[in-house]
């Protein structure tokens, strides 16, 4: 993806970087909006943690990276593989189980990683890339090269009590880390302010790292508060805080339904609200584009048609891959055949 | 040969191992102080880059080393009591175990971790536990107990080298132990036991810290006429089962010491293992010598009455040689 650099004008650089940026957001939705439609048609093996209408925050952060800097993720993780640089088509055959996966099936979903593109990989712990984040950090200083390390993580993981280890950890040592809460208000099936006291921006305040608290249904901004963090890694001036609030529009995952037959944790309404033109990040992106002249509706409507035949494509690549190997697990742990 | 106690042999294997490979770091609590005296010089030799005190975050050091370690470092990370590695359980059983399997063989892991397990010195049931059993049912993560300075140097060096984690488990007790260590380069291979007294009438296998008092057995068992071999496991994972099997099927009985609880001990696994692979050469049950399953009380006299010692593993033995203890 072209790095956009937010302090340009409406110079070429900056309107190709904007559109790659949509391209981008345009594919994830895409891609989990099908992984939506052949988890409830046809079965996926495993669960299925989709963050459509959290695109914003994935693409915005992304954007400013290069494919030498770090990323963890979380379960919630298709969107920060793509953003980037992952590819879908190893990602669905990843998702498939198939050994054409990008971790070879030995993943799925919730694992997706590609370390040559700093992609150390989402987590099924909430919380889990935290402390690898900042020895990614920490690793990223002791090279010398500038690199920076990403955390993505949510409101639900905040509430670990390692969260507050490694802004510590971070801030002691100076580390390029960059810890991005995607505050989408819910922890897992928890509206996480029935669960947390306090701002969690305050929680990055108390160990004096500089904070910023975005609209994370706004690209731009997020790309904004993400440049500014990333010069700071560059410059050796240590970790930043970044917040994006954004929501959820699918369930903790695609059989929640299911799981909580006929619970719920919030309302239909709250759901159609995110849903709109006015809250939605694509929608909202959109307008903007069109608005500043930097696209037309023929050039959108091409570029959503391209994502679709990307992620048709990626289905294909899923279901014609060989399965898994199954004695792989053994080889990769170093167990003999005996055991 | 140099006659050195087993902290020196560990502070020695750091040493050689930092000046090696520059990309190798240590960060753990209390390093630069070197509490337990194995990281002593470290921080002055190789620097704060390299050589880093942590807060008290055992869930962060061990997440650290799972990230310093993906972006290309050699990492080995100080818990100081293996009991605090329950705080930093999640980045140690979800991660560190994990992560090559899980991203299809993308990363190694070259981590070790350095923990002071076990008992026999009232430190209480919080910093006593031998709690390498936990540690090997985790899968992709070596588990080392060397039980003199030569080994502990030799397999520290291998196990830092080696890109796979693992766990260097300094018994307590064990640090102010001397003995030879050879001169120069010295290196042991992961997953080999060693056999520091050969004997024919029954087999005692040692795990880690219970070598000392099954020497003592030993010499107590050849006193009432049983020839005892000893077996030094010295690696959890990988285990050496074809030693431990041919000597078995050699001497037809054994008696397996570990200070774990029993509950699904080192010693357990090495009795299922004895019993699926040495069957046809045993002449008697296999016995266990391990903890009741009981944490390690604080009071001297309550803990040394539960520690498993070289009377406890002569009884086991004479047991099945039948033979009686005075």
């Amino acid at each position: 993806m072209a790095t956009p650099n937010l302090t340009q004008d409406q110079s070429e650089p900056w309107a190709s970087g904007q559109l790659a940026m949509l391209e981008r957001m345009l594919l994830i939705r895409h891609a989990e909006a099908r992984l939506a439609k052949t988890a409830k048609e046809v079965g996926l093996p495993g669960g299925v943690h989709l963050s459509i209408g959290q695109e914003a925050t994935a693409v915005g952060i992304c954007s400013q990276l290069d494919q030498d800097d770090w990323m963890t993720s979380t379960h919630r993780g298709h969107g920060h593989f793509l953003a980037k640089g992952g590819d879908v088509n190893a990602m669905f055959a990843e998702i498939w189980g198939k050994s054409t996966g990008i971790c070879k099936g030995m993943g799925g979903s919730m694992h997706v990683a590609d370390f040559s593109k700093g992609i150390i990989g989402a987590n099924g712990i909430v919380g889990g890339g935290l402390a690898i984040a900042t020895g990614a950090a920490l690793a990223a200083q002791l090279d010398g090269q500038g690199r920076a390390a990403v955390c993505f993580f949510g409101d639900g993981a905040a509430n670990q009590g390692v969260f507050m280890e490694c802004l510590n950890v971070a801030n002691i040592w100076n580390l390029p880390a960059i810890f991005v809460c995607e505050n989408n208000g819910l922890s897992e099936f928890t509206v996480s302010s029935t669960v947390t006291a306090g701002e969690l921006s305050n929680r990055a305040r108390a160990f004096d790292m500089p904070v910023s608290v975005v609209d994370g249904n706004d690209v731009r901004a997020v790309a904004q508060a993400a440049q500014e963090a990333v010069a700071r890694c560059r410059r050796g001036e240590g970790p930043s805080y970044i917040e994006a609030t954004t929501y959820r529009i699918h369930g903790h995952l695609e059989a929640e339904d299911m799981i909580l037959g006929g619970g719920t944790y919030r309302t239909s309404e709250e759901v159609e609200r995110w849903r709109k033109d006015d809250r939605d990040p694509i929608a909202r992106f959109r307008s903007c584009l069109l608005r500043d002249g930097i696209c037309d509706e023929t050039l959108l409507e091409g570029m959503t048609a391209h994502a679709e035949s990307l992620v048709d494509a990626a289905v294909a690549f899923a279901e014609e891959g060989p399965p898994a190997d199954t004695r792989l697990a053994y080889a990769l742990m170093g167990v003999g055949e005996e055991a | 040969m140099t006659k050195i106690r087993y902290t020196q042999a560990v502070n020695e294997a750091l040493h050689e191992e930092m000046e090696r490979d520059p990309k190798t770091i240590l960060f753990g609590e209390d390093v630069a102080l070197a509490v337990f005296g194995d990281t002593r010089g470290l921080l002055d030799k190789f620097g704060p880059q390299r050589v880093r005190n942590t807060p008290i975050c055992e869930a962060t050091i061990a997440g650290m080393a799972v990230g310093a370690a993906a972006a290309g470092y050699r990492v080995i990370a100080h818990m100081l009591f293996s009991n605090f590695i329950y705080t930093g359980f999640d980045a140690i059983a979800n991660q560190m175990a994990k992560l090559r399997l899980m991203t299809g063989g993308q990363i190694d892991l070259p981590i070790t971790v350095l923990a002071v397990y076990g008992g026999g010195a009232s430190q209480a049931a919080q910093h006593s536990d031998a709690n390498h059993p936990v540690l090997m049912n985790l899968g992709g993560i070596d588990v080392l107990v060397p039980a003199t300075p030569a080994d502990a140097k030799g397999m520290l060096k291998t196990a830092i080298r080696s890109n796979r984690p693992s766990f260097f488990l300094e018994a307590s007790g064990l640090g102010a132990v001397g003995g030879d260590v050879p001169d120069g380069e010295h290196l042991v291979p992961l997953g080999k036991a060693a056999r520091p007294k050969e004997g024919s009438d029954v087999t005692l296998i040692s795990v880690g810290s219970m070598i000392r008092a099954t020497h003592s057995a030993a010499k107590k068992l050849a006193a009432i006429g049983v020839d005892a071999e000893i077996i030094d496991v010295r690696s959890l994972v990988p285990l050496d089962e074809k030693t431990i099997v041919a000597s078995v099927m050699k001497t037809g009985r054994a008696v397996v010491i570990d200070e774990a609880r029993d509950m699904c001990s080192a010693a357990s696994q090495i009795a299922a293992v004895i019993a699926d692979k040495g069957f046809a050469g045993l002449r008697a049950p296999v016995r266990r010598v391990t903890v009741n399953n009981s944490s390690m009380p604080y009071a001297p006299n309550a803990e040394a009455a539960i520690f498993p010692n070289a009377d406890d593993i002569v009884r086991a033995a004479a047991s099945i040689c039948q033979r009686e203890v005075a």
